[in-house]
């Protein structure tokens, strides 16, 4: 019998459209392959400059995404009570009267009564814009509750961070340090970056307590115990420094480590930098021994020398920082228990980072001129990089972490060097170019400035008159004076507790509260339904967009179905995340490869319909017409400044690229250049590029500066010292005595390690493990499950359970425990794994689902032995017996501390489900087919 | 019963590294999705949205954790999919002639025409690499691609199968394992590919990279850093002997 005949050229498709995938944070180019009008495969866009052709499981499932039972189909207007899932369906038109009719009393008697956060958003410069022109202060994304203590750490440092604003230069890499991470922070450029290094024969370090993922593959792995990193990093620059294994030249030029500190404790200044009349950091030159500017011309500044200026002795930053490291307290020895890390592999681990750092250091043959103009002939390469995200973030001693990190990058001298750390452009930009936090409240009025920013000392704290928060979460409080992405983990806490004031409405964007994203969830649920005396709901009204059936839905008020990414505009902006690579400028843009088949609406469109309603100023010319017609409109005719858009490429007449007039043709433009644009950086221009002179020159050029911005790195942070000296009684704005002491404890404007703050709280002997949540690469949080193929690959989530503890238990496979933290209990199911910290217990991430939501039937495993762990971690801090309600948080930036929890574990009889049992929702959207068999050409 | 070919003139296959395997999926989902919309029926998912999910895959990962006495545990993940071998018993014990083994690039393909889903071929694969659609009652299985590979209407750079043009690190390989100048000959040459399962005679033309050496270099207690003062001097020294440097 002879072979069969096969086509082995078959049609692929009528067409490809090429636009952003939206599966999770890392915005990868995609290529959808369209038949007969509908979508038939989506495969990763080989030109785009994220994902260069590769796609990840969520992107490749996007077509099971875009198809889900679990779509909203239209507006829903609750009917039963809050929480109960009952809705009816309404028209938009209602839909959109009755949000006016909630919000315009609210914006013209007290616009703070609205508190409007978003969730995943990928739209942030446009929310928050409608949300300036509202007029509330209570605006902010999830940054809050994800990652900020590394943007932060990383933009207070070095005036940039990790992922979206820098990469490792994977190419000329040797050695790669990476801690705990977030799967969907940069994911598929990790992975290809992790292929480039092992082909080059790099090796990888990972510290992480769990061996999974990026770890497995990791050359050596170092199973930290959670809440040491930072002591950890410690150690290790106590071991470089001890050696002299550290950068002088690069510090001494590129770092705030030669300007001068005054160090008389007796001064209301003490600690503070010193400058020039210009305010300008004073360093002493080497030429002259005298004081100069950081940046004048020719200056070379000293590491050593001191100065007395009325008495006072000055001394420079590398004094204090090489005193305090030296000491024994951050001796290997001294924290190798502690980190669960013996200090011989600490020692050999240094070792390691000093030889790659320097040993194999080379010279690119670029030529390049520095910002005190002096040209050097080449570049010197020190091919040590690291990569860290929520890891060593979620912890409340995260950002003296994370900036512990950056400092251990800088002592290197391995950030913007070849084989180093780059950064992305709009990054590098110092703090003092970022905005500053905004919160005056005008009824009627927009809000005077951008919410969310960088402060740099006490005066740029958002506070009421009477010193109390102006912001519903309480960022840039003296709770967490930096926190410079909100904290959208307490906005329900606070404004159920009215504290520090009730609000009316809470509006809300795929941000799913009621379940994976809120700390204590069974206690926010009661938050979310729970009535006053009157019966009237504590928290008065809930607006909700959401593009699916989720846990959340069934606690709005009013739910504003969104489209799914397939069926919308969106612009990955430069003022906003952007998608850059170190070697170039880029943005890019979602278009409707395909119309939806529901009555929903881009969320941004509707907010351009309700601030077109109610006339916000703007969305509205002077003759009182609306500016914009939809999101396309704004993505297209935005202008911030005059020439600078949503969009930077093909500006004017199309060939304009950052600067330039609007182009009613932009969005066309995109979709005719496969949904991107991108703008390479020049060679010379390519590294050192916070002090690279053709770097700044492109940078203006392009619009992502008014003028160059030279500057050097903050191994010191002065705005941290700042807030100390107020906390000792100097100037005016003080703090409430209560906080005090943890300011000064905990603001040290060099990088310390403190315990988390649940480890001083609860007892060791009885909560003796860590329990952490990590994210399958496979899904992203809670929406992964409503997509038939990648819920076969992740259905179920385990308490993974190490060695020992398995053993002490007499846990056998199948096995049920019963953990507990001191907030609550959880029963579950247990599993073995050998390459985990002896310390530490875990499972995936938002596996865990309520019963009626995403479009599953009720005996789902998702629902019935999926769990979170969020019911054991408190937004507050357990009671310290003093009436405060301290937050689970970050003192530095408010950051949501999820991985600080300590647990205890007991073996119990399997329940019928995992506990606590949640009732079941009703489902608005009803339940998926029985069987699937997708294909578009039958 | 059906015959296998003498010989084929090419072998196609892979090459997995599972040095470089993250375990991310991204092939098994990139598979799901070109093979559903395409050659044969379409790979089908029972109670997709329920208690008890089961859909046809062509490619799966397997997560194992290796215990080494002296180190820490290890974690490997492993992808799997037919290997295209060139003694295939799923082809020899198929009553219909449905599995074949293509002679001029040694493909194993099941013509779903002439199968009967009697279910001998996935008994026989000793690798558990073919799976019984639970709709059309057909047996699937990985194709390589087939009609990707010489896909005409496909630009040159995209013809390889689509598990290996998604995969984010870089860990799947595709080419012609007969010829041993070939891109893919050399890596195995190179990293010491290896068969799986080489006992069951069934000559897979798929190939694995091993994991290299893990958690090595720090337990062999590697000179430690010296001190640039001894510890007496303390910072004072430390100071005076770095800063002359600068």
């Amino acid at each position: 019998m002879g072979q069969p005949q096969l086509n082995l050229s078959p049609k692929v498709s009528d067409e490809v459209r090429k636009t952003t995938c939206y599966m999770c944070a890392c915005r990868c180019g995609i290529n959808v392959h369209m038949k007969d009008g509908k979508v038939a495969y989506i495969e990763g866009n080989r030109d785009h400059p994220v994902n260069q052709g590769v796609l990840c499981a969520k992107g490749s499932a996007g077509i099971m995404q875009h198809n889900a039972p679990s779509r909203l189909r239209k507006p829903l207007k609750r009917v039963g009570e809050r929480g109960s899932g009952e809705f009816e369906e309404i028209e938009w038109d209602e839909a959109l009267q009755i949000a006016c009719d909630w919000l315009e009393p609210i914006r013209a008697e007290d616009p703070s009564k609205l508190a409007f956060f978003t969730g995943r958003d990928q739209s942030q410069s446009f929310t928050s814009f409608w949300a300036q022109n509202f007029g509330t202060p209570n605006y902010a994304a999830h940054g809050g509750f994800c990652s900020v203590n590394m943007a932060a750490a990383g933009i207070y440092t070095m005036g940039g961070a990790f992922w979206e604003f820098g990469q490792p230069d994977w190419d000329r890499t040797k050695l790669f340090m990476l801690f705990g991470v977030a799967e969907d922070h940069d994911s598929n450029p990790i992975k290809m970056g992790i292929g480039r290094l092992k082909k080059n024969g790099g090796k990888i370090i990972g510290v992480n307590p769990i061996r999974t993922g990026y770890n497995a593959v990791a050359d050596e792995w170092v199973g930290i115990t959670p809440g040491t990193d930072g002591l950890f990093i410690l150690a290790l620059i106590h071991e470089l420094l001890k050696a002299g294994k550290i950068d002088l030249d690069y510090l001494a030029r590129f770092t705030n480590s030669p300007v001068l500190v005054n160090s008389d404790p007796a001064s209301p200044e003490y600690g503070l930098l010193m400058r020039d009349k210009d305010g300008k950091l004073l360093v002493i030159d080497r030429a002259t021994g005298k004081p100069a500017a950081f940046d004048k011309k020719g200056v070379k500044p000293s590491l050593s020398a001191t100065y007395e200026k009325d008495g006072v002795t000055h001394v420079p930053v590398m004094h204090m920082l090489a005193e305090r490291y030296l000491q024994p307290e951050y001796a290997p020895e001294a924290v190798a228990e502690r980190c669960g890390v013996s200090a011989d592999r600490i020692r050999a681990i240094a070792a390691e980072l000093a030889r790659v750092a320097f040993e194999e250091a080379f010279e690119l043959p670029i030529e390049w001129t520095d910002f005190r103009g002096e040209t050097h002939k080449t570049m010197t390469g020190r091919p040590v990089s690291f990569h860290s995200m929520r890891g060593i973030s979620a912890h409340s001693n995260g950002f003296q972490t994370c900036r512990s990190l950056h400092l251990l990058q800088i002592l290197l001298g391995s950030v913007e060097v070849p084989g180093g750390f780059r950064f992305k452009p709009p990054y590098p930009k110092p703090v003092s170019a970022h905005p500053k936090p905004h919160c005056k409240v005008t009824p009627g009025k927009p809000l005077d400035g951008p919410h969310l920013g960088f402060v740099q000392g006490p005066e740029g704290l958002c506070l009421r008159e009477d010193g109390t928060p102006a912001r519903i979460d309480k960022a840039f409080s003296w709770e967490n004076p930096m926190s410079s992405h909100g904290l959208m983990h307490m906005v329900i806490s606070n404004a159920y507790a009215g504290d520090p004031y009730k609000i009316d409405t809470l509006f809300m964007y795929m941000a799913n509260m009621s379940w994976n994203s809120s700390m204590n969830t069974s206690g926010t649920m009661k938050m979310l339904t729970d009535k006053d005396e009157n019966g009237d709901y504590v928290i008065p009204r809930i607006i909700y967009s959401d593009a699916y059936s989720s846990e959340m839905v069934a606690y709005a008020d009013l739910v504003l179905p969104d489209t799914t990414y397939l069926e919308r505009h969106d612009c990955i902006s430069l003022l906003d995340r952007p998608i850059c690579e170190a070697d170039a400028a880029a943005d890019a843009i979602r278009w409707p490869v395909v119309e939806p088949d529901r009555d929903v609406r881009g969320f941004q469109t509707v907010l351009v319909q309700l601030a077109n309603k109610m006339g916000l100023p703007g969305f509205t010319n002077e003759d009182g017409s609306s500016k914009y017609e939809d999101y396309a409109d704004y993505i297209t005719n935005h202008q911030r400044k005059p020439g600078i858009g949503p969009l930077a490429g093909f500006r004017g007449n199309g060939d304009s690229h950052g600067r330039g007039d609007v182009n009613p043709q932009q969005i066309d433009r995109y979709i005719e250049n496969g949904g991107f644009f991108v703008s390479h950086i020049p060679d010379e221009a390519s590294y050192f590029k916070p002090w690279n002179a053709a770097y700044q020159d492109w940078a203006v050029d392009m619009g992502l500066y008014d003028s160059p911005q030279p500057y050097v790195f903050d191994v010191y942070v002065e705005t941290m010292r700042k807030f100390q000296l107020a906390a000792e009684g100097h100037g005016d704005r003080q703090p409430p005595d209560h906080l005090r002491q943890r300011i000064k404890d905990t603001l040290d404007p060099l990088p310390i390690w403190y315990p988390p703050f649940e480890e001083g709280l609860v007892s060791e002997e009885e909560f003796p493990l860590h329990a952490l949540t990590q994210r399958p690469m496979a899904m992203y949080h809670s929406w992964g499950t409503q997509n038939a193929w990648l819920r076969q690959i992740h259905g179920r989530n385990p308490l993974y359970v190490p060695t020992d503890i398995w053993e002490k238990n007499g846990f056998n496979t199948g096995d049920w425990a019963k953990l507990s933290s001191a907030h609550g209990s959880i029963t579950v199911p247990v599993a073995h794994m050998a390459a985990l910290n002896p310390k530490t217990v875990w499972t995936w991430n938002a596996i865990g689902k309520r019963k009626g939501a995403w479009a599953l039937d009720d005996d789902a495993p998702e629902a019935k032995e999926g769990f979170l762990l969020n019911h054991l971690i408190h937004e507050l801090l357990p009671s310290k017996g003093d009436g405060m309600r301290w937050a689970n948080s970050d003192p530095i930036t408010g950051q949501a501390a999820w991985f600080d929890l300590r647990v205890q574990i007991e073996k119990v009889d399997a329940p019928d489900e995992v506990q606590p049992a949640i009732p079941p929702i009703n489902s608005p959207v009803g339940k998926g087919p029985r069987s699937l068999a997708w294909k578009v050409e039958k | 019963m059906t015959t296998l070919p003498e010989s084929t003139d090419k072998k196609l296959g892979l090459v997995i590294d599972l040095d470089t395997c993250v375990g991310c999926h991204a092939c098994v989902i990139s598979c799901k999705g070109w093979n559903t919309e395409n050659y044969g029926a379409p790979l089908s998912d029972q109670d997709p949205y329920g208690a008890d999910p089961v859909g046809t895959f062509l490619n799966r990962v397997h997560s194992f954790e290796v215990q080494p006495e002296d180190k820490p545990a290890q974690l490997i993940h492993f992808p799997k999919s037919c290997l295209h071998c060139d003694d295939a018993p799923c082809v020899t014990v198929c009553p219909t002639g449905a599995s074949y083994k293509r002679a001029e690039d040694g493909i194993v393909l099941v013509n779903e025409d002439s199968c009967i889903g009697c279910g001998l071929c996935a008994w026989a694969c000793p690798y558990g690499a073919r799976e019984m659609d639970g709709e059309e009652k057909v047996m699937k299985k990985c194709t390589l691609c087939v009609d990707r590979i010489y896909n005409e209407n496909l630009p040159e750079e995209d013809r390889v199968p689509s598990c290996v043009r998604t995969c984010p690190a870089g860990a799947r390989h595709f080419g012609d394992l007969g010829d041993p100048n070939s891109a893919v000959s050399v890596l195995v040459e190179e990293r010491g590919g290896i068969d799986l399962m080489p006992e069951q005679g069934t000559k897979p033309v798929n190939k694995y990279l091993p994991p290299r050496l893990k958690d090595d270099i720090f337990y062999q207690a590697p000179e430690p850093l010296a001190p640039v003062v001894a510890e007496a001097k303390g910072f004072v020294g430390w100071l005076d002997k770095m800063l002359d440097k600068v």
